[in-house]
């Protein structure tokens, strides 16, 4: 029954279903509330339009310009997210695997280093 | 990775509670001289104690949790308002305590409005998500000696994963909302969320790689020096990054009130509010109790109780959090994600290589049934604390040379201060 890996897992599991049942149960009660009149439910046309600092919103959805350099962020995040990956076991296993695998990653660094230090020469990571 | 029954005090208690009949529950051994009693639950329903335990444990911890989260509100406020010179809540209930308990109350009988071009069920969802991915942390944290829900073997891969889903909440309430603010707010946080998210878990690897596991109880007892002092780097790194993540002062233009209203929880009223608000604050608490195990021992500490050491040291950290709000002035976003990218990330990876090149100089190899490791010793430690200290200080000065992040900037802030003063 105790099997060492699904029992850790098990309980994992339990509180991920604790996790969504504690703040949907927040909402619901305070749904519930509105049924027994201890909270006001009246929604209106000029309640319900969105806050823009009381100037009527012009057009529909959230559809606005932004900046494309967050795209750049995006895909400088996925590279080095990538090397997050690979580095983790490495760094569980480096104390048995010694000087091979630390000349390894320098190189493997580098080469991602090089990848940023031409984005900053670039300007890539500026606004101007 | 150890069986639950042997590590977890409440675990252990509760589940030999109900199912320690003879044959039922072998793992239920006597402890020292005291005889184990028979169990109250019949043969075949261990399944049963078993979520019992778990159950046990798990409420014990998010119960505590909520209920800080909740205090916690009203001590950033308190302690905010005595920096500002100002005296803060202190209505409800001795010194305005009850302050958390009144919000709640009023949150619940607010009206609740969802604007009329809104996705209602992402709408509805994003509180709940960014709520769960901070009690799902929990389930790692050593809150006391041998006091865990699990001691998972990737620990701290685990909350790295569990709090990227963060980023997505934000990002779910900002495109639900149908607001072009809560828009931009989501935006912001998308990308200043995962732009610091790898110099923070980048900061780890060094910790990782000198306790030689990701799990927690691991890294607290890999601690005979506590790594604030053996890696002040990486701590400096977790700490800027992490008070990023959590879209604190001085990064918090992801809410910035003077620019985009109040972000992507701009549109959120009642108890979706009430919800984002105690998920955001538990996120600081879980932070301050993750820096306190990373890099200050954890539980670890002479004559008192490991749980009160463990609160000592996660309010400590707290208090950190509310001084640094207190203190920074708001940055630009172009700052923000400069900062990240050309002052964090450089020192995460100069950190990372330090302590690697360290680890293969001090460590004596040592051969056991376990594989080949590294035996780092009390003296080889601080002698590794010396030398970080000082690359430390030589890398953040450096860097801020090179990349003009000291002098440029705070000349810029200055005449600002000075044009605001009229001088």
């Amino acid at each position: 029954m105790l099997d060492n890996y699904f029992q850790q897992y098990g309980l994992v599991a339990i509180l991920s279903v604790i996790a969504v049942v504690i703040p949907a149960s927040m909402l619901l009660l305070s749904w519930l509330a509105s049924f027994i009149r201890l909270r006001p439910n009246k929604p209106n046309p000029v309640k319900s339009q969105v806050y823009e600092c009381g100037v009527e919103p012009i057009g529909k959805g959230s559809w606005a310009q932004f900046n494309f350099r967050y795209y750049v962020y995006a895909l400088l995040f996925v590279i080095f997210d990538v090397e997050t990956v690979f580095i983790y076991p490495w760094a569980v296993k480096y104390q048995s695997l010694g000087l091979f695998a630390l000349v390894e990653m320098l190189i493997f660094v580098l080469i991602l280093v090089v990848g940023l230090a031409y984005a900053w020469r670039k300007r890539a990571l500026e606004w101007e | 990775m150890n069986s639950l029954l042997e590590s977890n005090v409440i675990f252990r208690n509760v589940y030999c509670f109900w199912a320690a009949n003879p044959g039922n529950a072998e793992q239920c051994t006597p402890v020292g001289a005291v005889a184990v009693k028979d169990g109250l639950l019949p043969g075949g329903l261990e399944w049963l104690a078993y979520v019992m335990a778990g159950l046990s444990v798990i409420l014990l911890i998010v119960n505590v949790y909520l209920v800080f989260a909740a205090l916690y509100t009203y001590v950033d406020r308190r302690v905010l308002a005595k920096f500002q010179g100002r005296i803060g809540p202190n209505r409800v209930g001795p010194f305005g305590i009850l302050q958390p308990l009144a919000d709640g109350i009023k949150l619940m009988t607010k009206e609740d409005l969802v604007p009329a071009g809104a996705d209602r069920w992402i709408f509805n969802l994003a509180p709940v998500v960014m709520m769960s991915s901070g009690i799902l942390v929990l389930a790692v944290l050593p809150f006391g000696k041998d006091s865990f829900v699990v001691d998972l073997n990737i620990g701290i891969l685990y909350v790295f994963a569990i709090t990227g889903v963060n980023t997505l909440a934000m990002f779910m309430a900002g495109l639900a909302s149908a607001n072009r603010y809560a828009m931009f707010g989501g935006m912001r946080a998308v990308a200043q969320l995962i732009s610091y998210e790898i110099p923070v878990v980048l900061s780890v690897v060094g910790i990782v790689m000198m306790a030689g596991t990701m799990s927690l109880v691991g890294i607290v007892e890999a601690q005979k020096v506590p790594f604030i002092f053996v890696q002040p780097l990486a701590f400096f790194v977790f700490i800027a990054g992490s008070s990023a993540e959590m879209n604190r002062s001085p990064f918090d233009q992801v809410e910035a009130e003077g620019e985009i209203i109040a972000g992507y929880h701009t549109e959120y009223s009642g108890m979706k509010f009430g919800v984002f608000q105690a998920a955001e604050f538990g996120a600081v608490l879980i932070t301050s109790a993750l820096i306190a195990t990373l890099f200050l021992k954890g539980w670890e500490g002479p004559f008192l109780p490991s749980h009160v050491w463990f609160l000592l040291k996660l309010f400590f950290f707290a208090f950190i959090f509310i001084w640094i709000r207190a203190t920074l002035p708001r940055l630009r976003i172009d700052q923000i994600m400069a900062y990240a990218w050309k002052f964090l990330l450089p020192l995460s990876l100069i950190n990372i290589f330090v302590v690697a090149a360290e680890v293969l100089l001090l460590g004596d190899q040592i051969t056991d049934s376990s594989g080949v490791s590294m035996d780092l010793t009390t003296s080889d430690m601080w002698i590794m604390a010396g030398i970080n200290v000082v690359v430390a200080i030589v890398a953040v000065i450096g860097l801020a040379k090179i990349t003009g992040m000291d002098a440029r900037e705070s000349t810029k802030v200055a005449n600002v201060t000075r044009v605001i003063k009229g001088t």
